[in-house]
Order: C-alpha cells, then structure tokens, then sequence
C-alpha cells in the first residue's frame, strides 16, 4: 500500500569522483567527509527533510558499502517513514539480464517503477556532491506557478568560469531557450546546478524516448548517450517544451576535485561565506557516532577553526576542520589543512594545506604541504593528500600537490 | 554485545532529587546535564545497553517532562525495539498519591515486570556516574546463588562533602553484615553504588510481603532489618565512579571531566556513552579564540576565552569575553567583553555585553534556566 506524494526526489550517488583520487578510493563521492562531521550527501538529504520532500531514491553504483551502511533506514535525517522515506536502489537483475545505470537518466528509466508507486506529481532530480541549502519547495512552487514541464536550478557564475559548466539561454521570463554544456564562448552566466524539477508525467515519456533512441543507436553501432543534461533536456527544448530556469541565490559549491573540496571546507572558516550550519530552522543532518565532547588541553592554541566532538586537541589549530576524534598532540601543527575522523597528528608532526584521510597517523617529523608562499613556482603548488588508513613515517614529507594512497 | 534477553533494567529516575535542589527545580534526577552533552540517565541507559540488556524500564516521580523529552522512543540508546525496549513508568501508587521508597515503586510497576520476559532485574539509580559492565555482575549473582547481589565500591567517603551515602559491611564470604545510611564518618568505605541484581521470583516476594506490611523503604526493610534472613553478597566495581548529590560534587564531577584520566574511564571506545543526538554542527573557534584545559559540545561558537570549563551543546562566547572555571548549559549565549568566574548556568542564559559574574570554583553561582543579565 503506496500513498500518493506530490513529490518524489531522486539523488543520483552513483558518482565516482575520479578527481578526488585517494579520498574515493574505497567509497563512492557523495560519501566523502565535509565540514568536520558530514558527508556530501548529509546536504541533499537534509534539504529534501526540510523542504518536506519526504520520499527519496538514492540511486547508487560505484563503492556502495559505505554510502549504503551511512544512509541505513535514514533515521538520521529523518526519513525513517512508514509510507516513503529514503530508499537506496542499486542496479539490479531482471529476467532479461542484469545492467548497470548507463547514464543518469538511465538509472531513472531503471526505476520508474519505485516513482510510480508514489504516482507523484513532481519529481525532484538531485545530485550528491555540491555544498548548499535549498528549499526544493520553493522551487517546485516555482514550477507549478510557471506551469512547466521541466525547472532548472541556475546560479549565476562569474563569466570566466561559465566555460566550466552547463549554461542556460533564458528569455526575459526565465524560460529556457538554449542550453549548452560547457561552451567555449558562454553567452550566459547561468549555469545548472544539476537540480531539475519536472513534470513525472514528461519526465516519464521523455526517459523512455531517449531509452529506445538510445538502444536502437547502440544497436546501429552511432554513439549514445542517456543523460540528463545531454539527452532529456536537449530533446525537450527541441520539442518545445516549457524549461524554467530557476534562480538560486546563496552559496552552492561543485566539490569535484581535491582543491575544491579543500576550498569548500575553508569557506566555511570565513565569516563572509553565507553557509550558515547552525542556524537551527535549517539543520544539516548526519549520522552521529557517539563520542564524548572534544577537550582542548592547557597548550592548545587553536583560533579559526571547527573541530567535532570526540577531539582532543593540545597542540596548535589555525584555519582548520577537524572532524570528530582527531588528536592532536602537543607541539604538532595543523594549519589551513582538513583533518578526517579518527587521524592522530604526534608531537612535533607539521600538516599545512592539505587534506589528511580517516584513522591515520602522522608521526612526529612527518611535514604534510608546504603554504604557496614557500613555493616559488605558483603553479606547483596545490593541497597536499594523504589518503584514508596511512601512516606517514618520522622524518617523511608530503609535497604540495602530491597524494598519498600508500603508508610512506 | 549481543542482547540478553534474560534480565530486565530499572532505573529510578527521580532517587535522591531534593539532594540537588536547585538543578532539580525543573527537572529530575535523570535529566540533570552532565559532562558537556549528556543527562545523568544516560549512564545507566548506556551501561544497560552496553552489557546486553535491551529491556529497560525507567521510574519516573516528579518533574519529568524534561526527562520524556530527552527519552523520547529511546532510538538514541537502541531502545526503541519491538521485544524489550525502553518503557517509561509513571509514578502513581495503588494506594493514591506518589509513591514513598524503592519497594512502593515497584509495587505500583509490578504488572510490567511481571510481563517482562527477564528472569533477572536490575536496579539502578541516576546518581551515580560510572561505566560497569553487568555480565560479570550477572554471573557472579547466577554462581553464588544469592538472593540479592549489591554493587559497590571502595572509596573515600566524607559526610561533610556527600549528602548521601549507603554504607556496607561484609563479612570474609562477601555476605553483607551490616548497613549504614547516612553515617557521619570520614574514611575508606564499601558505598553501595544503588546498583543491585535480584531474580524475579525473589523481587516479587519482597515486593508482595512489603506491600501486604505497608513497607516501603527496601534499605530499611530489607537491607537493614532482614540481613540475616536473605542471602545477599556484594561485587566490587573496581572503577571510577562519581557520586552526584550535592551541586557542589556536581561541580566538581564535572571538572573532573577535564582530567584524561577519568574521561577515558567513563567514556570507553567499545562502551560508548549515548545520548540524544543533537544535530548539532562542529565547534566553531573564531579568530581570537583562546580555550584552555576546557569540554567543549558541539554547536558551540566560541570567540573569547574560556578556561577551566564545561561547555554544552549550542553556548556561545563572545569577542573579549574570558569565561573561567564555569559550567555553561545548553544553549546560553554570553555576551562580548565579560568576565564570568565560577558559574554554573542552567540551560538558555543570555548575558549581555561588558557584564561581570564571580563566583568561585569552591562555591559557583548558580544562574537559574532561562535566566537573563542584562
């Protein structure tokens, strides 16, 4: 028994997140740790709970352990519910054979059946890896009031990094005249978000085109694709179909490479980044372990930083995240750098500018990042990475831009 | 730990509230806030959980909002659980009224224990903080064949400093002897840790023939007047524990939270302490941030100073501010350019700027929930 929901949202966690190299190797993108006790897909998650998105699927493929155990029966953000809630839908086996998400509007035509139980009006299509607050509600309002067949989130971006992403043609009422994925010479500055609300029942006909257009090319032996940016919108917009382009303003972060995730967590140290996580009308939900509160010691100095529970901290923390049960002991450093749950700096261990993994273990003269004014070639410099699990040895360094995936 | 179905936990939430007055103005025993993020029933809850016990019953008595809203379904001690789980037991007596002492309690909750699947019971207070392991308790209880199994520890004890205390005396077979409440003496004793196993069938008998005789008082009754009658041993625990009874000790439990040590007797890797999750973001350390020898919960934003001191979840210091030797609860907000010295400040006190409260770490302040300085 299946009650109706005007909304359904579909995150798509499949993502690898190649560019994060060490930090994906184990676990797939919208797993990895953010802002000293989150993982990306706390945002989604957190958003759909409050913009009262209660049914969600998390379409997931690569490295599926650990987003599968973190998302659990969704407890933590709430959508533990008798009738939706978060549902994790891996790619499966029919009776005529089994086939990974192919796309990401494949992975949605493999599961219109978990949609059409909820017969939805709406469905919110969400990714897993970008850093922002949203009310979806709005912007489902905003679709309704428009009486479109798709909505598109945009964020204005600066004009020379608007090559970077999928850029929206708008008339001057907001629809969509034109899309086109990153262009060498943008004639906009909007770019997507890759946050889509469309109509299910367009949504619907439109994945089963591009399925059997898709198919029948493939059998033709022409390219093919089945994605969301590439496919369906682009066939909507050639059939006329109403696209909305709906404006989002506040922060919105892509963390799809090292420096950037390193960026993302530093934001939040600025006082003039609008990404407020403690505002209690909006909270970020994550699944909590269950550590004692952190202690900060008699030599700690620690000064424009978060540190999560379960940390205890005696030596000096300037411009960091740390997450939860990190230690760091008196006379180590750790400056401008990211510090992932359970890692332990030793005495006289220096990390700056970089990004150490979970549960490892710096010894004392280990040195990880050097800051870009140590560097004379600007260009050669870049966060320092030491993966999940790794013991860096007494005496060992860490160049910037180099990433450890092995114990040195 | 995988669960034990065989024994049943009762914890009195209300025992010993007058003791600490002031914290228990608006709330009971069980919900007073201890060690940054915590209510003192989380110890016990946890320390059930932890040794397999996975049906726990909570006695409330009065005050007990504060303590449903933190229970709520018990999901946050894995309690929410359709055989066993966490059942809350209003106080009402048979007889009309609240109930008197341990014996009239249960006597009122009887029909739950008796529909309980537990063979066992065990009673716990939420006075006493400490991390114990029942498994051994349990199997010394099984082996010796004893009516009633007490839980205590050797420690100093000193009438001036506690407001309470149970005191035994065992003979060479670990058989109790002896029982004082409330001696006034100074010196290494066995204190009954309020922690004690007893079967089913043998807690019904006592319960039956104490309600049949109008008894209420199970030290009196049965500790004190029936010692020979009844098999009953104790078990050393031989850890830390801190016994909270008067705000004074709860001040100084607390700070003993800053000692390593103690912390990583109470908050082991493999027996986490749980709690109401809170959802709260990281601690937020501003540019002139200066912190020293301090708890600090999540959610916090700290942009002073602060030595010395236990914050909870969600308080906020502001610019300028040097907060020493203090407890702050949840949620309070202090404002720029104070000097705050030996307070504790009960949940949601708001400070304004430039304001000056001493007190001192012998006797704190205390400033009541919801308090303002303005």
């Amino acid at each position: 028994m299946y009650t109706k929901k005007k909304c359904v949202a579909m995150l798509l966690a499949g993502g690898q997140g190649s560019r994060l190299y060490a930090l994906t190797k184990n676990v797939a993108k919208p797993a990895v740790s953010y802002g000293g006790k989150y993982r990306l897909i706390d945002f989604p998650l957190s958003n759909c709970t409050n913009s009262g998105i209660d049914t969600v699927g998390v379409l997931t493929q690569y490295q599926p352990l650990v987003l599968n155990e973190y998302i659990g029966n969704g407890q933590p953000w709430d959508l533990d519910k008798l009738n939706g809630g978060v549902h994790v839908l891996p790619p499966y086996e029919t009776q005529s054979g089994a086939s990974w998400y192919e796309g990401t509007a494949n992975a949605i035509y493999q599961n219109m059946r978990f949609i059409e139980r909820y017969d939805p009006e709406y469905v919110v299509v969400l990714g897993g890896d970008h850093i922002y607050k949203m009310d979806y509600s709005k912007m489902v309002d905003f679709h309704v009031a428009n009486n479109a067949d798709c909505t598109i989130s945009v964020i204005d971006v600066p004009k020379a990094e608007a090559s970077r992403f999928g850029i929206m043609i708008c008339d001057e009422n907001n629809k969509v005249t034109d899309f086109v994925e990153k262009p060498k010479e943008p004639k906009s500055t909007l770019a997507s978000m890759g946050i889509y609300v469309f109509s299910w029942d367009k949504l619907k006909k439109y994945l089963i085109e591009n399925e059997n257009d898709a198919n029948a090319k493939r059998d033709r032996g022409e390219a093919w694709s089945k994605d969301f940016g590439k496919d369906i919108i682009t066939s909507m917009l050639r059939d006329n179909q109403r696209l909305f382009a709906y404006e989002f303003e506040g922060y919105w972060k892509d963390v799809g490479t090292l420096d950037s995730l390193w960026e993302a967590n530093m934001d939040l140290l600025s006082p003039s980044v609008p990404l407020d996580l403690y505002d209690p009308s909006w909270k970020i939900y994550s699944r909590s372990n269950y550590n004692p509160p952190q202690y900060i010691g008699d030599s700690a100095e620690v000064e424009n930083s978060m540190i999560a529970e379960g940390s205890i901290i005696n030596g000096t923390v300037d411009f960091s995240i740390l997450f939860s049960g990190v230690t760091v002991e008196e006379g180590a450093t750790v400056k401008y750098s990211i510090v992932m749950p359970g890692t332990v700096i030793k005495s006289g261990a220096v990390v700056e500018y970089a990004i150490v993994g979970e549960d490892c273990v710096i010894e004392g003269g280990a040195h990880i990042g050097k800051s870009p004014e140590q560097i004379e070639n600007k260009d050669d410099w870049g966060i320092a990475v030491v993966g999940h699990n790794i013991t860096v040895s007494d005496g060992k360094s860490v160049e910037p831009k180099q990433i450890i995936g092995e114990n040195i | 730990m995988s669960v034990n179905y065989n024994v049943l936990g009762l914890i009195f939430a209300s025992m010993h509230d007058s003791y600490v007055s002031e914290l228990t103005n608006q709330r009971t025993m069980g919900s007073i806030p201890f060690g940054g993020r915590y209510r003192l029933i989380d110890f016990p809850l946890s320390n059930f959980v932890n040794s397999g016990v996975s049906e726990v019953g909570v006695i409330t008595k009065s005050n007990y909002g504060s303590l449903l809203d933190h229970l709520g379904s018990g999901r946050d001690w894995d309690l929410a659980r359709k055989k066993g789980g966490l059942h809350l037991l209003p106080p009402y007596s048979q007889t009309g009224g609240i109930y008197k002492g341990r014996l009239d309690a249960l006597s009122n909750i009887w029909s739950f224990v008796e529909h309980a699947f537990a063979k066992y019971v065990i009673l716990a207070n939420c006075d006493i903080v400490t991390s114990i392991d029942f498994t051994p308790v349990l199997k010394q209880h099984m082996s010796t064949g004893a009516d009633i199994t007490l839980v205590y520890s050797k420690a100093h004890y000193d009438s001036e400093k506690n407001s309470f205390a149970t005191i035994l005396e065992f003979d060479e077979n670990n058989r109790l002897t002896g029982t004082m409440v409330n001696p006034k003496i100074s010196g290494e004793c066995n204190q009954w840790l309020d922690m004690l196993i007893i079967s089913k069938d043998f807690l019904r008998s006592i319960v039956s023939e104490a309600e049949s005789k109008n008894l209420y008082s199970f030290t009196k009754e049965i500790l004190q007047n029936n010692v020979d009658k009844y098999k009953i041993l104790g078990y050393e625990h031989k850890e830390f524990f801190m016994r909270i009874d008067n705000n004074e000790n709860f001040y100084e439990a607390n700070m003993l939270m800053l000692d390593a040590e103690k912390r990583n007797a109470l908050f082991k890797k493999k027996t986490p302490v749980y709690t109401k999750v809170g959802d709260n973001a990281p601690v937020k350390y501003g540019l002139e941030a200066n912190v020293k020898n301090s708890l600090i919960a999540d959610g916090c934003i700290i942009e002073g100073t602060v030595e010395n001191s236990v914050l909870f979840r969600g308080v906020k210091i502001g610019k300028g501010t040097v907060v020493k030797d203090a407890i702050i609860f949840q949620g309070s907000e202090i404002g720029a350019n104070c000097k705050i010295t030996g307070l504790i400040a009960d949940k949601n006190v708001k400070i304004d700027d430039d304001k000056v409260v001493t007190g001192s770490a012998a006797s704190p302040l205390y400033l009541k929930k919801g308090a303002k300085i303005s």
